[in-house]
Formats: structure tokens, sequence, C-alpha cells
């Protein structure tokens, strides 16, 4: 009992140091913008946007967690879990972000040699390195461990060829990790994980357009590419593993999704949907059958919302990692893209919009989000990769192949 | 699974093992074909009440443990795990009425006998063929100091067994108006009342109940005249809450027996489980349990804490633990094929259970109603 008194009172402490700090450095111009966003969108940060960047990236508190011998910022996880509290009570958001800060970093902490951390690590921490990701190939998307890009060895360093896609940011990215075959024999036991410098010559990247108009994404071609041996993280056809690790990171993160969307700023969907519907003398939306929908979608998307406070709760309790977590993506998938459906089918012909006058820009941003978030059940492990890995892991199915 | 303290693991745990020894579901069996009076074991209830789990919500100066709703909700998923008949969720339904609204004399009558199992409780409050809180319209005269009692209550469970019946009634307004509903106390053997016992899918104890002008004192009036239809819903919350708990309990086991049968069953040289088309069936299911788990605990929660939002959170528990239970009930029925369909199996009986249960105190499109009327659309 007192060393939790003790443990609470330390918090406390850390609590006013953050305050003080963030006071002291957080530019009140940024409140709430989301500059993080910006910097992986390939946007190079100048005035506050800059200055805040350095004062995170040198504290280390844009990712806090992380040691402090690699620039981290060396909190615990109670502390980490403080400072947010503070920035979000300022509306401070972290301007680090992207790949590096969110699935490659802590991987690399775990898997990476002492090199390999003390090279890359600290240029995460201050977002001065931008990361892509190499992974899916055209005849390897659900079935990752199907890729064919060679690693071939040749003496001090490997050469590379082939071609990889859904690269998202690799026009802006610095360094790319990839996934390259390196032994032909075997499936998963023939992958490595390899860091590739972006400006290495044989590197080709193009942009892919989406249904949306927007190109996120980009195809990535390697011909004879020169990698160092020393880029190679892990064993030699030891990358699967690791792969596997860093895409856990990445569902993780990706999980939010629904539950963000929820609460996106401006209208609420059923205020939306009075203003565009109207409804009856009691109050009720004048559309009946749209009114049980969007209600039963509000529900579910609490039900999400509850889910994602209850695996916080349980896994900050020490019970181990709660089993909630496996639904996550493919739960708040489907509350973003019902609520995307839901607000296009309230705003009617106006929510087809796509550019032009004759449409609010709250109109044109509905129809751009609902082609784009058809991709959230396609990324990161499709609806039925997320069902498949439910089936055998947690349920413990047999593989049906 | 809501972070427990160390008691409510202990609680949890030792109605699991209770469950396990003395009450699976061929208890329930036990009770359909040997004709149980009140369709439920009273040795078992007995033993129910001597754990203590009567006395849950009872605060301990009335001889109760006053753990909360959440901790009756872990027991509720239990016992509702292999589908244990007893009138311990009825009782506690009367419990939190009187806790809500009954006078100091009220809850010293009642509450030492709940906590002991010695009296059995419920609440009636639909007339009809649907729950419609709304739409009371049992009467309630003014006779001398007290009042006299004349209608009907349909399907009130427990309602053959309870010692003491929460009745919601109307002293003013007409049906659908929200003042002139009072609740009132009313003794399971008054005179005038009489309790038809129904059979119904289920097995369970439900009643109807005729009211012809049944004498009750001034003292029987639970809370205020006239203004019981605001407290009539909080305790129909609580009620939602705790059958969403025996819900979640009940759909989970439902769920259970199907993986592993889907482990077992071999069909075409290999155990069905392989197939990819019931596995991802399989996934929803599972993915349907963990949403409803989350919503059925931030329901019990809310109420121990008194949140502010407790009618919104029991109308998405309540609907989401319906439309999960239907769901899985009838896949339990669906992968075990022809062997599902027989009296035999237990599938059926969850079935038969889950219907009913979605029904009471409100079934999902009942519930998705209310949640958008009370977020205001």
């Amino acid at each position: 009992m007192a060393a939790l008194e003790a443990r609470e009172s330390e918090l406390e402490s850390f609590r006013g140091e953050a305050r003080d700090w963030l006071a002291k450095n957080f530019p009140p111009s940024l409140k709430d913008v989301d500059v993080a966003m910006q910097v992986t969108g390939g946007w190079k940060p100048t005035g506050d946007a800059k200055l805040w960047a350095e004062r995170m990236g040198a504290k280390g508190w844009g990712t806090p967690t992380w040691p402090k011998q690699y620039g981290g910022g060396g909190l615990s996880k109670e502390q980490a879990r403080v400072l947010l509290q503070e920035m979000g009570r300022i509306g401070a958001r972290s301007p680090i972000g992207g790949m590096g800060v969110m699935m490659f970093g802590p991987t690399l902490l775990e898997y990476g040699n002492e090199e390999q951390k003390s090279q890359h690590i600290p240029k995460i921490v201050t977002g001065e390195i931008r990361w892509c990701q190499g992974y899916s190939e055209p005849n390897a998307g659900s079935d990752l461990a199907a890729l064919q890009t060679r690693a071939e060895d040749k003496g001090d360093h490997f050469l590379v060829n082939g071609q990889k896609i859904w690269t998202s940011g690799a026009q802006y990215a610095d360094w790319c990790f990839c996934l390259v075959r390196t032994d032909k024999t075997r499936k998963h036991e023939g992958i490595s994980f390899v860091l590739i410098d972006m400006r290495t010559p044989g590197i080709e990247v193009r942009l892919i357009k989406l249904i949306s108009g927007n190109s996120p994404f980009c195809e990535t071609f390697f011909t004879d590419v020169k990698v160092p041996k020393e880029n190679l993280v892990g064993p030699l056809n030891g990358g699967w593993t690791i792969g596997k690790r860093l895409l856990q990171f990445e569902r993780a993160g990706l999980g939010g999704g629904g539950g963000s969307q929820g609460r996106m700023e401006g209208r609420s969907l059923e205020q939306m949907a009075k203003d565009y519907v109207g409804t009856d003398e009691r109050g009720r939306l004048a559309d009946t059958d749209l009114r049980g929908r969007v209600t039963q979608h509000l529900m579910e998307a609490r039900a999400f919302t509850l889910t994602l406070q209850r695996a916080q709760a349980e896994s900050k309790s020490n019970q181990g990692p709660s089993a909630a977590t496996s639904i996550m993506k493919n739960a708040g998938a489907k509350v973003a893209q019902d609520r995307a459906e839901l607000t296009l089918e309230i705003m009617g012909h106006q929510g087809m919009g796509w550019e032009g006058d004759a449409f609010t820009p709250e109109e044109i941003v509905a129809a751009r989000t609902w082609l784009g978030g058809k991709a959230v059940t396609i990324y990161g492990g499709s609806s039925e990769i997320q069902n498949n890995i439910i089936a055998k892991r947690i349920l413990g199915l047999l593989d049906h192949q | 699974m809501a972070v427990l303290t160390e008691e409510q693991t202990m609680l949890r745990d030792a109605a699991k093992s209770w469950v396990a020894e003395k009450s699976p579901v061929t208890a329930l069996r036990k009770v359909r074909d040997s004709g149980a009076d009140h369709a439920f074991d009273p040795a078992a209830w007995r033993e129910i009440a001597e754990m203590g789990w009567a006395g849950i919500l009872i605060p301990e100066n009335y001889g109760g443990s006053g753990l909360g709703y959440l901790t009756l909700g872990l027991v509720l998923e239990e016992t509702g795990r292999t589908l244990t008949a007893s009138p311990l969720l009825s009782t506690a339904v009367a419990t939190s009425a009187l806790l809500l609204a009954g006078n100091d004399t009220q809850k010293e009558t009642w509450l030492p006998k709940f906590a002991e199992g010695k009296a059995i409780g419920t609440i009636a409050v639909d007339e009809g063929a649907h729950h419609a809180p709304e739409k009371i319209s049992l009467k309630a005269t003014k006779d001398g100091s007290g009042y006299k009692l004349s209608g009907k209550k349909s399907f009130v469970a427990d309602g053959s067994a309870a010692d003491l019946i929460v009745v919601a009634a109307r002293t003013g307004g007409k049906p659908g108006d929200a003042n002139g509903v009072t609740l009132f106390l009313v003794p399971g053997n008054a005179a005038g009342l009489t309790r038809e016992k129904l059979k119904t899918v289920d097995s369970r104890g439900h009643a109807n109940l005729a009211f012809k002008d049944v004498s009750v004192g001034a003292d029987a009036v639970l809370g205020s005249v006239d203004q019981g239809g605001a407290v009539l819903e909080s305790i129909l919350d609580r009620a939602r809450a705790a059958i969403a708990a025996e819900m979640l309990g009940a759909a989970a086991q439902s769920f259970d027996v199907t993986l592993d049968y889907l482990k077992t069953r071999v069909q075409f040289g290999q155990v069905i489980g392989t197939f990819q088309a019931l596995q991802h069936r399989a996934a929803k299911m599972f993915t349907d349990l963990e949403l409803t788990r989350s919503c059925v605990e931030a329901a019990l929660n809310a109420i121990d804490k008194n949140a502010n939002d407790v009618a919104a959170l029991c109308s998405l528990a309540k609907a989401h633990a319906s439309d999960t239970w239907h769901l899985v009930s009838n896949e339990m029925v669906q992968m075990h094929g022809g062997i599902g369909m027989t009296d035999a199996h237990d599938a059926g009986l969850y079935l038969k259970r889950a219907r009913v249960a979605e029904a009471a105190f409100g079934g999902a499109s009942y519930h998705r109603d209310r949640y958008a009327r009370l977020m205001g659309y």
C-alpha cells in the first residue's frame, strides 16, 4: 500500500514536470493541429511546427517510452500516459510520427543490433528520417510470404531486384524497411528483413492513383540495388518472424480508426441526418428505416469504443494482452465504413460530388472519405485474413489450407 | 473481462465451480421433466442464498454484502452459462426497486428476507405481448387510506413463486402519459390476486397475473404516488443490465460448446472446423461476444458508479446481448446439424431461453428506439 502511494506521488510530481515543460515549449498556435500527419505527408515543417518538432525530438517525448540511450524519453508506461493526458489537456499533438515511430522503431529496438539501433533510432526520435514499408508485392498481398523480391548474396552486399507495391509515402521516404527473398527453396524461412537507403541507385518510385483521387501509395521498383550486408536485421532467412512482429505494431495502430472517425470534428452523424432528412413532429428522424440504421451504427460504434477502453484497462492491469485486441481491426473497420456509407446516404445527391462549388467542402470530404475508406478492410491484413487469424490463433481451429 | 477485485474474482470462481458441480444443464432438464412447482429447484435456490448471492446488492445493515451490480453480473454470467433456473434475477430486480424507492420500513421488512433467500421478489410491468412500460393501464383506485388494484399483468418472471410483487399501476392519467404511474408492493398471496402459471419454451417460471380489487394499504406505495415512472425506468435499467449479463454468459457458453463441436466433428475426412466458411462465422461470433462483453460490463459499472448515462448504456447492453445471443443460438443449432435438432442435445435449450431473454425487459428493436430517443433523434 505504501509502495503504491509512493508511486502515485512520484507520478504526480512527474505530472507537474510535464506540465511545466509543455507550458514553456508548446507553441499555442499549434493547439489541436495534427502536425505529425503533415510531416508524414511529405511536408517539411516550418515556423512553430519546426520549433515544436525540434523541442519534442530533443526531449525524446515523441517516443516517450523508448530508451534514453537512443534519444527516447525513457519514461515508464505510467509516465507516458500522464504525458499524453497533459498534452491532451492543452490540445498538443505529438509532431513526431510516421511508420518509424509506430512500427519500425519498436521492431528494431527488439531485433536490431547495437550499430543498427544507434544509427537509426535517434533519427526516428527526432523525426529527421522518414521510413516506408516494403512488404506487399503485386503477387504477394494477403499471401505475403509469397514475396519474390530477390536479394542475392554478393559477398559484402546483397543485390536486390524486384517490385514492391502499396509503399505508403515512398516518394518522401529516406529509408525503407523491406522483406526480401534470400532463399528460393523455402517459403517463410527464405525471407530476410533488410534496410534500404532510398537514395541508392536503381530505386524508382511511381505514384498510384486511387479511386478516391488521392495517391497515398506508391509502386517501388528495385533494379540491381546494392544493399550493404550490415543492413540485414536479425538472422539471414529469419525475416518472417521480425516482419510479423512489425505487423502486430501496425495492426495495433490501425485499430483505433473506427473510433477516431466516430469522433470526427464537425456535425455528429445524427445531427447531419436531422439536417438533411428532417424530423417528424416528435423530433425523430423522418425516415424511420434510416433512423434504425443510424441508431444501429451509433450503438455499434459505442460498443467498439467501450471495447477499446476495456482492452486498455485490461492490459494496464497486468492481465496480459486482452483477447479483445484481435477483433479491433475488423470491428473498427466496420464502424468506419458504415459511417462513411451512412454519411453518403444521408447527403443524398449532395454526397456524390467530386469537386466544384455545387458541393460544400464537407460533402466533398464525405465522398472522398467513403472511397478512401474502402481500403481499411484491405490493408494491414484484410478482414478475411483477420478472421483467419482469430480462427487459428484465438479459437484454436486448424489451418484450412 | 473487466478488471476485478480479489473479492470479485473469488466470488466468480466460486460461482463457476458451484455451477459446474451443482447446476449443470442437466439440472434444468430435471426441473423441466419433473414439473417442479415453480420451475426451479428449491434446494438449488437455498444453496444460492447460503452462498450470499441473493444479498450481493443488499447493504450489510440489511444482511447482504452490498457488492453491487458488476459483482451480481459476474454470478449471473456463470449461472447463465448452464441455464440455471432460479429466482435470483427476479429477486435482484425487486431488491433494486426497494433500494431505489423503498422507505426504511419497507426495506427492513423485505431486504433481510431476500438476502437469506427466505423470500422471492419480482416485478410486474407489462400487460401485453410486448415490453411497454409506458402503456401501463392496471388501475389502482383510492380506497379509504389504501388502494384497490384491478387489471392484468403478463409474463411475470417467477410470478407464481414470488412472495413480493412490485406492481406498476396507474393512479392517474391514461396509458401513454408520463405521470400517473405508481409502484405498489403486493404480497404474492394477496386476496383477489390470481396467478396463472405459464408453460413456456424456456421451461422457466413465468405467470400471468389477474388483479381483482386487490386491497393494499397506504404503506404498500413504493416511492411517491403518480411519480413512479422515472424510478420504474431506473429499476428496469438494472433489470436490463442484469439479464444482459446472464445472456452474455449463456451466449459465451453456446459459442464454446459449438466451437468444441467444430473441433471434433469429422466430415469429408476432416474436422469441420478446418472449413473456412465455418471459421469466419466463428470469428464473427467471437467478435460480437467481445463487443457485447464491453457493453454489459460498462452498463453494470455505470450503475455502480451512478454515472449519468446509465439509461443509454443499459439499452446498449440489452440490445447487444440480444443480437449476439440471437445469432449464436441460431448458429449453435445450424453448426451442430441434425444432432442440434434433437431434444437430447443442449442446443435447443439455449435457443429457447435465448428468445425469452431477448424479449424480457425489451428486445433489441425496443432498445435501439429508446437509445435513439435518449440521444435526441
